[in-house]
């Protein structure tokens, strides 16, 4: 019988299937055949490995070598060379962006050497449409433990010692949460998944569901036995059609395997889940909202007390817990919550998954300790900056959150640091900027958002971000008063205190914590009428720097306004009374010659 | 598929699955076990490299040891294929040449289970960097 030697992970995440990853797992398939080695090599359709910017990825094991954006048309070389040959495809490793070295394995990857990954401990690793290599790696033995070894209460007690606090956003403690639904009494109950992922360039939630749908399974059924629920609802969007697919076809191997429906492992608990879909609403995600959108109502929040642990779903209690929280569960259970409370910091427990966007190298997910600093993401783990450019800040917590500075990147990041600093968790979205991005227009974007997205229940949310939108707008016209600082300011203040639900009560956020930290860059497009990003149209224009115009034209011809004249091989000009400020001639010249002014 | 019907059975079908599974979870961290490099250039498999790593997979299995098993290219031993590099950890790596199956049998219960040389060392003369 001959042995398989060789395990081919390719990812099969939504980032690397859209660069077909499928088309690579086919042609693997086919070449391996040809060459008559389909029964010494096993190529498996994994979750995401997290390094996104770099995708496909295809990770040879058990040397761990790691090759990126790999091609269809690679595949025969990697079986030639490496599988048959055990040479490595040198071009194809990954580069480091400091030493231009090829880094071999995945070992030395600056981007995997801080990760600690709990929550993500299968993504990339299992194929999770294969119920066998989640069990083989423990899946559903902290179901077995709390049916057979536990009370509900003893369920409860666990998760609340060992810290773990919603991923989702507001970081309220997880087992505190379970206690109080657990209390209520009714003749049923419903656990919640809340995968209403709705941050701008947010795809944590995806990736577990992608990766490892079976570690949510598992936590909403441990969840069930310890409120006493049978009933489990996902709530996820419809636009997530890969992370749909990959937990229905988990769901029916579940339930083939008994480990959902009637009298689960032999122990006399029954519990089932189905999935809801959302229409992609962002205030979907705040839990009464995401309630009344399954109940079929639309969509708004409604005033808490009651809180949906007294009377949520179908007015019964109802727990409701993101997919994050729940992906963390079923590992406390098998290891104990206090291996689980030693890990990050003081008052926030565990790890927590970012992703990784903006103008930074490795874009993509990561996990990480709490208590990490924002240094060692954006520098160690993203490998800093894109372009050599300088870093400006980073967005933590979507359009609840805000921007830090350079000032808060010694700061170790949990749920109480983040908040003290004017920003928030959030569910994990983190998008860094350099120079090129200007804050006032970047507040004015978050805004935009929260406008777009406001379900128009309460005044404060639907009209005051109505309100604080123009006075942006007007400030990157150039048009912006100092009064109109204050009367942001004053807005605010006031949407904050009365805005119905947490998404209303945080939208000012982006724009309160631009104000601090970057005062001078309002002060700026106010009195001197400037740019210094050379974003806001209004406020700039292009110039060309006639002592580095060399006259090759390129510029002229790029521009769709013929705005560009000037004789061959002399210094160009830039008519600014055409010029539409599209930055095509900004773009195109080689010598930096057009300047932003 | 019949339903798994404790927690009992759940763990005896994990036992069973996880052979599956062996080869990735030993590459989390190969550094903490024995490596064993097998040269499959041209010249090793011509000599018969690839039976005899089959056949010290399956001894290896047999005995229990925990070992992770990995093709390289040419060492330049062709003088001495099958080569065969093997890494206890902690110590320095040694290559053994001329490994027919009789030989790989030696290196297991010798070598690696009671760090007792056998012959057909070569001795190494190149260093590699990580």
């Amino acid at each position: 019988m001959t042995k398989i030697k060789t395990h081919v992970l390719c990812c099969g995440g939504t980032g690397c299937k859209a660069s077909a990853s499928d088309q690579i797992i086919d042609e693997f398939q086919n070449i391996l055949k040809e060459k008559g080695l389909q029964d010494e090599v096993q190529v498996i359709r994994t979750g995401c490995f997290g390094f996104c910017e770099k995708g496909p990825i295809v990770k040879m094991l058990p040397d761990n070598t790691f090759y990126t954006q790999v091609k269809p048309t690679d595949v025969r070389k990697i079986v030639e060379e490496h599988i048959i040959k055990g040479r490595k495809v040198t071009d194809l490793l990954y580069l480091d962006p400091e030493n231009k070295q090829h880094v071999s394995d995945s070992k030395h990857m600056g981007f995997y050497k801080k990760q600690l990954r709990i929550a993500l401990r299968n993504c990339g690793f299992i194929n999770p449409e294969n119920i066998d290599e989640c069990i083989s790696r423990g899946g559903y033995e902290g179901l077995g433990k709390v049916l057979s070894e536990m009370t509900p209460q003893q369920v409860i007690d666990e998760i609340t010692k060992s810290g773990l606090r919603g991923r989702g956003g507001a970081g309220f403690p997880t087992g505190v949460k379970w206690g109080l639904c657990a209390k209520n009494k009714a003749d049923q109950k419903y656990v919640v998944c809340n995968a209403d992922e709705g941050d701008p360039g947010a795809f944590m939630d995806r990736s577990i569901m992608e990766g490892d749908p079976h570690s949510i399974i598992e936590a909403m059924a441990i969840c069930g036995y310890s409120i006493g629920a049978t009933k489990g609802l996902v709530y996820i969007r419809a636009e997530y059609p890969l992370a749909i697919h990959r937990l229905q076809v988990a769901i029916s191997q579940a339930r083939e395997y008994g480990l959902l429906g009637k009298d689960i492992l032999g122990s006399g608990f029954d519990f089932d889940i189905e999935l809801r879909y959302g229409a992609g609403a962002f205030v979907c995600g705040e839990e009464t909202a995401l309630i009344h959108s399954m109940e079929g109502k639309r969509g708004e929040p409604t005033f808490k007390p009651p809180f949906p642990a007294v009377s949520g779903y179908l007015e019964k209690p109802t727990n409701v817990n993101n997919v994050e929280t729940f992906a963390n569960v079923p590992i406390i259970i098998t290891k104990g919550a206090d291996w689980f409370n030693k890990i990050g910091s003081e008052k926030s427990k565990g790890t927590k998954v970012f992703a990784l966007a903006g103008q930074i190298n490795n874009v993509g997910l990561i996990e990480v300790p709490m208590g990490t600093t924002l240094r060692e993401i954006i520098y160690e783990i993203g490998g800093g900056i894109k372009g050599g450019r300088q870093f400006k800040a980073v967005q933590t917590g979507g359009p609840s959150g805000g921007c830090l500075t350079t000032k808060h990147l010694d700061t170790a990041i949990d749920y109480d640091s983040l908040m003290a600093a004017g920003s928030m968790m959030g569910s994990g979205g983190m998008v860094v900027m350099d120079e090129t991005s200007c804050m006032v227009a970047i507040a004015k974007f978050y805004l935009e958002f929260t406008c777009e997205e406001s379900c128009g229940k309460c005044s404060p949310c639907r009209i005051g971000n109505k309100r604080m939108l123009e006075i942006l707008d007007k400030i990157t016209k150039g048009n912006g008063t100092m009064e109109d600082l204050q009367e942001l300011r004053n807005l605010a203040g006031v949407i904050k205190d009365t805005a119905l639900c947490g998404l209303g009560q945080t939208s000012p956020n982006p724009v309160l914590s631009t104000l601090d930290n970057f005062w001078d860059e309002y002060v700026e497009h106010v009195v001197d009428k400037k740019c210094r990003a050379g974003v806001c149209k209004q406020l700039m224009h292009y110039e060309i720097n006639p002592e580095k115009c060399i006259g090759c034209g390129a510029c002229a011809r790029v521009c769709p306004q013929e705005a560009i004249s000037g004789e061959k091989k002399m210094a160009h000009h830039i008519d600014n009374m055409k010029c539409i400020k599209c930055g095509a001639c900004h773009e195109k010249c080689k010598f930096g010659a057009i300047e932003i002014k | 598929m019949a339903k798994v019907k404790s927690l009992a059975e759940l763990k005896a079908m994990r036992e069973k699955l996880q052979s599956n599974l062996d080869l990735r979870e030993k590459s989390n961290d190969p550094d903490s076990m024995v490596q064993v490099k097998v040269a499959m250039a041209t010249c090793g498999i011509a000599a018969g490299a690839k039976q005899v790593m089959e056949h010290m997979m399956e001894k290896a299995d047999e005995m229990k040891l925990k070992i992770v098993f990995t093709q390289t290219g040419c060492m330049g031993y062709c003088h001495a294929e099958p080569t065969i590099e093997v890494k206890v950890p902690g110590k320095d790596p040694v290559v053994f040449g001329h490994v027919d199956n009789k030989k790989a049998d030696e290196i297991l219960s010798k070598y690696v289970l009671n760090n007792e040389l056998v012959e057909g060392i070569i001795p190494v003369n190149y260093e590699t960097i990580s």
